[in-house]
C-alpha cells in the first residue's frame, strides 16, 4: 500500500489535503525511525490517525503556531527598541542587559521567520511604524515603568510558549520552541531582579496587584475572541477558546491534572511535608491559551 | 530474563499518535493503564529472579545487564529522568540551606532556602504523580555525592547550584520532544521555566551580567541549551551514588 497514492487521490477531491498536512514530506519526517516508517505507512491504524488529525478540524498548523510565537516576538523585539531609544536605561549592567535581550528577541524573530519559510508558510511582519509592534503611545516616561512593561511582556511570553507546546509534539519544532521559552524565562527572571522582585512569579509581586499589569498573572478574557488573527500582512489560526476552562492564574496551587487524573494539592498533597502557597504557586509557572495572550487585556492590548 | 527487564511505558500508543494535535486522553490512558498493568504482571512473575539479583531495590526498580538502575521507557521514563534530576536538587540545595551562617551573604542565604522549596516541590510532585499514574514503576530514593569542598565556601556553592541549574534546564528542554502525553509536556514546561529562572538568578551571582550570556545561548538562534537524557545523566552521574541507565527514556 502506498499512501502517498491516497493521499494524491484525496487531493483531487479536496485540493487542501496537502495542506493539512503541511507537507508530504513533513508528514513522512515526523514518524521516527525508518522501520516505524515502514511498518506505519501500511498501517491502517496509522492512516486513520493521519486523517483524523488532519481533517478534526480544531488543530493549528505548525506554521500558525509559529505565526503566533512570532507575533509576540516581534512585539518584543519592538517593546525594547523603544525601550533602547528613550534613553531612560542607566548605563552599564542595566543598558547592557537591555541590549542583551533585545539581541535575543531579534534572533527570535529572525529565527522564527526563517522556520515559517521554511515549512511553507508566510510569517508575520512589523517594523517600527507597520505590522506588528509596540504601541508607542503606551511606553512610559520613567524608566522604572518601562521596566514593568518588560516584566510583562517576558512573564507573558512564558506563559504563551507553554500553552502550545503540546500541539508540536511530534514535530521537530518542539525543541527549538521550548529552548526558546526557557531564554524567555531566564529574560522574565532578570528583569524582575532588575525591579527589585523575586526573580519568579510570587504572590507578592507588585504587579499582581497593580490594574495595569495585573492581567498577565491571571487568566480568562477581556474581549470576544477570534480564532483567526489577521496580523502583520497574513491570517493565522489559533484555538477556539474556551470560556468553560479559562487557564489557571498564576497564583495556582494546584497541579498535575492528566487526562481522568484530577490535579494534586501542592501545599498538602504531595507528601509528609507541608508547603507554603507562596512556595506551591512559585514552584510551576502557569501557561495561557492563544486567545487569553492575544486579549487586549494583555499582549494583544500593547499592539499599535 | 529481570536483569534487564525494564519498566514499560507506553510505546505502542506512538503508532496511533497524531501529528500535530494531543492524542485523546481518555484513549490514552485506557492504553497506559492495560501496558501498565500487563508489566505489572510480568513483573510479579519475575519477581524472584529480580530479588536475587538485586535484594535492595524495591519494587519498579529494574537493573540493566551492567548493573544501572535503569529509569524506564516511555513517558514514565521521562518523569522517572525528571525525578532523578530533582532529587538531587532538592537534596543540595537542602544541604546548602542548612548551612552555618557566615558562608553565604543574608540574601544569599534566603534565595537558597526559597529555591530548596521549589525544589522539594518538584521532587515531591514527581514522586507523587508516578506513584499516581505508574505504581510500581517509581524510581527509588537516591543517594547523591558530592565533591569534598563543595559546602565549604561559597564560590564552590554557587558554581554547583548554576551547573545544576543550566543542567536542569538542558534537561528539561532535550527530554521535551520524549513526551507522548500532552498533560506531562505542560506539567515540564511548567516547571522547566522556574528552573531557568532560578538559572538566571545564580548566574548574575556567580558573574554579573551573565544570566543568558553566550556560554549558555546560541548567539546566532537565540536557542538555550539541550540535552539528551542519556547526556544528562552522564553529567549528573557524578553526583549520584547510584548507576542510573536513561538509554530507555522517551522510547
Amino acid at each position: 500500500m502506498n499512501f502517498f497514492n491516497i493521499i494524491d487521490l484525496l487531493a483531487e477531491a479536496d485540493p487542501d489535503v496537502l495542506d493539512r498536512f503541511s507537507s508530504r514530506r513533513a508528514v513522512f519526517n515526523s514518524l521516527g525511525t525508518v522501520a516505524q516508517r515502514t511498518a506505519l505507512a501500511t498501517s491502517p491504524l496509522f492512516l486513520g490517525a493521519l486523517f483524523q488529525k488532519a481533517y478534526a478540524g480544531t488543530a493549528s498548523l505548525p506554521t500558525d503556531i509559529l505565526n503566533y510565537a512570532l507575533t509576540l516576538e516581534l512585539l518584543e523585539a519592538d517593546f525594547y527598541r523603544q525601550f533602547l531609544a528613550a534613553g531612560q536605561i542607566p548605563a552599564g549592567a542595566d543598558f547592557n542587559a537591555i541590549t542583551v535581550i533585545k539581541n535575543h528577541e531579534d534572533v527570535h524573530v529572525a529565527y522564527l521567520r526563517t522556520a515559517i519559510i521554511a515549512a511553507g508558510g508566510t510569517p508575520v511582519s512589523g517594523t517600527a511604524t507597520t505590522g506588528i509592534r509596540f504601541n508607542p503611545s503606551l511606553l512610559p516616561a520613567t524608566y522604572a515603568d518601562q521596566l514593568k512593561y518588560a516584566q510583562v511582556l517576558e512573564d507573558t511570553g512564558v506563559r504563551a510558549y507553554k500553552g502550545r507546546a503540546a500541539e508540536l509534539i511530534g514535530t521537530d519544532l518542539l525543541t527549538p520552541v521550548l529552548q526558546i521559552h526557557s531564554i524567555e524565562a531566564r529574560h522574565a527572571a532578570h528583569i524582575r531582579t532588575m525591579r527589585g522582585q523575586q526573580p519568579w512569579v510570587s504572590l507578592g509581586d507588585d504587579l499582581a496587584t497593580d490594574a495595569r499589569f495585573q492581567a498577565a498573572y491571571t487568566s480568562g478574557v477581556a474581549s470576544s475572541t477570534k480564532t483567526a488573527i489577521a496580523l502583520g500582512g497574513t491570517t493565522y489560526g489559533i484555538p477556539a477558546y474556551n470560556p468553560a476552562q479559562p487557564s489557571p492564574a498564576e497564583s495556582n496551587q494546584q497541579q498535575g491534572a492528566a487526562g481522568t487524573k484530577l490535579a494534586v494539592l501542592i501545599t498538602t498533597g504531595i507528601g509528609s511535608t507541608t508547603y507554603l502557597a507562596d512556595d506551591a504557586a512559585a514552584a510551576f509557572d502557569e501557561p495561557l491559551q492563544a486567545a487569553e495572550v492575544l486579549d487586549s487585556s494583555r499582549a494583544g492590548g500593547l499592539l499599535a | 530474563m529481570s536483569d534487564n527487564l525494564q519498566p514499560r511505558g507506553s510505546d505502542d500508543t506512538s503508532f496511533a499518535q497524531p501529528l500535530y494535535t494531543p492524542i485523546k486522553r481518555r484513549s490514552f490512558f485506557m492504553y497506559a493503564g492495560a501496558t501498565a498493568g500487563a508489566s505489572a504482571l510480568v513483573l510479579a512473575g519475575c519477581s524472584k529472579d529480580s530479588n536475587n539479583a538485586t535484594p535492595s531495590l524495591p519494587a519498579g526498580n529494574s537493573v540493566t545487564s551492567s548493573g544501572a538502575i535503569s529509569l524506564g521507557s516511555g513517558d514514565v521514563g521521562v518523569l522517572n529522568f525528571a525525578y532523578a534530576l530533582e532529587q538531587l536538587e532538592a537534596d543540595f540545595y537542602s544541604k546548602v540551606a542548612a548551612l552555618p551562617s557566615g558562608i553565604l551573604t543574608g540574601s544569599e542565604y534566603t534565595y537558597f532556602q526559597e529555591v530548596a522549596k521549589h525544589e522539594a516541590i518538584h521532587r515531591d510532585f514527581f514522586k507523587a504523580a508516578l506513584t499516581r499514574d505508574a505504581s510500581g514503576q517509581v524510581l527509588r530514593g537516591l543517594n547523591p555525592k558530592y565533591p569534598a569542598a563543595t559546602f565549604t565556601d561559597r564560590t564552590n556553592i554557587l558554581a554547583t547550584a548554576k551547573a545544576f541549574e543550566d543542567l536542569g534546564v538542558a534537561a528539561y528542554n532535550g527530554a521535551g520532544k520524549l513526551i507522548k502525553t500532552p498533560a506531562y509536556l505542560v506539567i515540564a514546561g511548567q516547571i522547566v521555566s522556574v528552573e531557568a529562572r532560578h538559572a538566571a538568578y545564580i548566574r548574575e551571582l556567580v558573574t554579573p551580567g551573565s544570566f543568558a550570556a553566550d556560554d549558555i545561548v546560541n548567539a546566532t538562534s537565540g536557542l538555550d541549551d539541550q540535552k539528551s537524557p542519556t547526556d544528562v545523566i552522564a553529567i549528573a552521574q557524578n553526583f549520584i551514588t547510584e548507576k542510573l541507565d536513561a538509554s530507555t527514556v522517551g522510547k
